[in-house]
């Protein structure tokens, strides 16, 4: 088990410094907007540079760009309930989609204060370290999935309840994980995570 | 040419002779390189505040009127008593810490020989590039007996948000039960093509639960206007749009709609076909780029001609005009245009003070309308550019309206969304 996740982190650098290459090159590679270009055009919904200050609207700074690319493809694809990143993710194509990746994992993710429930909090702690911190590592920190840690919490209540909805398609194992905090904490489980998770700095 | 090709490139063969047009101003020229612009809305700030992002030698001055900025987006939300205009208004310290100098004086020529901007008060502000974004105008000519005068006093636009959107609210809390709000909408283009119908929308939910027998009447100057097929849906849901006792008429140019003349004296406007008068009556006029775009001939007809590359006006070299004022045709008037428009901008700027080309530009534009309580709508569109025809183009298969018939969940996040969208956009800007 330990060894494969050592090869999965190797190949992922492999990739990243791919996409350093990619990122230093476009102007030589091809025309057309660079990633930056693309990615400024975010910034009215997410956040100058995708530190997002609006809690609808999820912060996308720091994020793994493999992360980024996955979920844009899924939005592209209809494969993920939205309102409107589907209608947008259908512009770009696979390679600018990695050029925005790697813009925004460059960018340091900048979080702001939410009011949370404490007594929520401590329990959703209990919850992630048990079922949650073997793939969302560091309390949720940005890493090989999506960013919990400090995220806003009317967007992480939001993504749960398309996952819970059928909305959404779970990642592997998630499903059976979130199930299994349910059937220990009730319908406490997911306010107490996500209270967790928005408590975090 | 990459980077490094370039300098390699410059150092064989130009030595030091191109130095003072090339490389870092700050250096080479020991002054930085100073940019000046004019307008404190969406488009005038975001470029000042990316022009310092991408380039901290430079000198960036915005020149603005007004001592904060009050945002017209959302400000339909004070007509229904959701919000106040306070909420709305924001100073530029942000832009300040960012290293912008902000001027509070208004902007009345530009020279493009000289490359001096001249404001009211008779200073002079001498620039390398200048930006102007000045938003709109109106063309008070265009109904007769309505003037700025009788806006002011009697009969608001309130298409910039301030007093006149007070005023507005207050006439509508003030009317009787029962009372009959018009809305007189302009023909195309203006600024924010959804802002008439989601300003309609608004009144009739502050009136649903505090003057259930008004009426709101939109009389349009247009046949079609923008998502009316999602607006039309919140109505029938919300306001019995359809029926007998609808909360709202839309009357479109074809059926008599569009204004001729006003009474002031009785709140009477008159039509191609009939008359109409109300108890509230609101007149968005039709529009034109600000005054500064006049002053400073920057404009062919009512707007700005522009490359759409770089936002350079195509009338006056080293000027970059933004926003509502520029002719950008497919991207509507919008807050989000003007935020996509003046990174454009301002990159482009960038580039050229190094010596380099523009990059190819990217557009978004995202606008959310609040038809209801817990039933918002949105536009999207990501727009591309096509160099031979110098033309901003939506990317096939991309952009559109929320879906019709949407789940109330849907509907319901859209509207906070809307809000989150407004706190983005503002930051963006400003912060």
């Amino acid at each position: 088990m330990e060894k494969m996740k050592n090869n999965d982190t190797l190949h992922k650098s492999a990739r990243h410094v791919l996409l350093v290459m990619l990122a230093v090159l476009p102007a030589a590679v091809s025309a057309g907007p660079s990633g930056q270009a693309m990615a400024f055009t975010c910034a009215g919904c997410h956040g100058t540079d995708g530190s997002s200050v609006g809690p609808s609207m999820p912060a996308i700074a720091g994020m793994d760009p493999e992360v980024f690319v996955d979920a844009m493809k899924a939005y592209r694809q209809d494969e993920r309930n939205s309102s409107i990143m589907n209608r947008i993710a259908k512009a770009y194509t696979d390679e600018q989609l990695k050029e925005m990746g790697w813009f925004f994992a460059s960018q340091r993710l900048q979080l702001f204060p939410q009011q949370y429930d404490a007594t929520l909090a401590a329990r959703g702690a209990e919850l992630h370290e048990e079922y949650c911190e073997k793939c969302h590592e560091n309390g949720g920190r940005p890493g090989d999935a999506g960013t919990l840690a400090g995220q806003w919490m009317p967007y992480l209540h939001y993504t749960m309840e398309d996952f819970l909805d059928g909305n959404r398609k779970w990642p592997r194992k998630m499903k059976r994980k979130v199930d299994a905090a349910i059937e220990e904490a009730g319908d406490d489980a997911i306010p107490a995570l996500v209270n967790f998770y928005g408590s975090q700095r | 040419m990459t980077d490094m090709k370039r300098r390699t490139f410059i150092r064989a063969t130009a030595g030091a002779v191109a130095l003072g047009t090339l490389g870092i101003p700050g250096l080479v020229l020991g002054a930085s390189r100073r940019v000046v612009v004019v307008g404190g809305g969406v488009g005038g700030c975001t470029a000042a505040k990316y022009l310092r992002k991408l380039d901290p030698s430079l000198a960036v001055t915005l020149i603005e009127s007004k001592p904060a900025y009050t945002s017209c987006f959302m400000s339909n939300e004070v007509l229904s008593g959701d919000r106040t205009l306070q909420s709305l208004t924001f100073g530029y310290d942000g832009l300040r810490r960012h290293g912008v100098e902000v001027v509070q004086g208004t902007a009345v020529g530009i020279d493009p020989e000289k490359k001096q901007v001249q404001t009211a008060a008779g200073d002079t502000f001498g620039y390398d590039a200048c930006v102007v974004s000045p938003g709109v105008g109106f063309k008070w000519d265009a109904i007769e007996g309505y003037d700025e005068k009788v806006a002011n006093a009697l009969v608001p636009h309130a298409w910039y948000a301030g007093p006149q959107t007070q005023l507005l609210r207050r006439q509508i809390e003030s009317m009787p039960e029962g009372g009959h709000v018009i809305i007189a909408a302009p023909p195309n283009p203006f600024k924010c093509p959804p802002g008439p119908y989601e300003r309609a929308s608004q009144i009739a939910m502050y009136c649903k639960h505090h003057k259930p027998r008004a009426k709101v009447t939109i009389l349009d100057a247009k046949d079609a206007f923008s998502k009316q097929g999602l607006y039309m849906e919140g109505w029938r849901k919300l306001y019995g749009y359809g029926t007998e006792d609808s909360m709202i008429q839309w009357i479109s140019a074809a059926a008599g709609g569009a204004i001729e003349e006003l009474d002031p004296s009785t709140r009477t406007l008159v039509g191609l076909v009939e008359d109409f008068q109300g108890d509230v009556v609101n007149i968005i006029p039709p529009q034109k780029a600000g005054a500064i775009a006049f002053a400073a001939d920057l404009v062919d007809g009512d707007w700005c001609p522009v490359d759409k590359r770089t936002f350079e006006s195509s009338r006056h070299k080293g000027i970059y005009v933004l926003g509502d004022a520029s002719s950008a045709a497919a991207m509507p008037k919008s807050a989000y245009a003007a935020n996509s428009q003046a990174k454009v901008a301002a990159a482009a700027i960038v580039a050229r003070f190094q010596g380099k080309e523009p990059d190819d530009p990217t557009f978004v534009n995202t606008c959310y309308s609040i038809v209801g309580e817990a039933f918002g709508i949105s536009v999207a569109a990501v727009y591309g550019f096509d160099s031979h025809t110098n033309t901003i183009t939506p990317i096939p298969g991309s952009g559109g309206v929320s879906p019709a018939n949407a789940s109330p969940e849907i509907r319901k996040r859209e509207v906070s969304y809307a809000h989150s969208w407004f706190k983005n956009v503002i930051n963006d800007m400003m912060e």
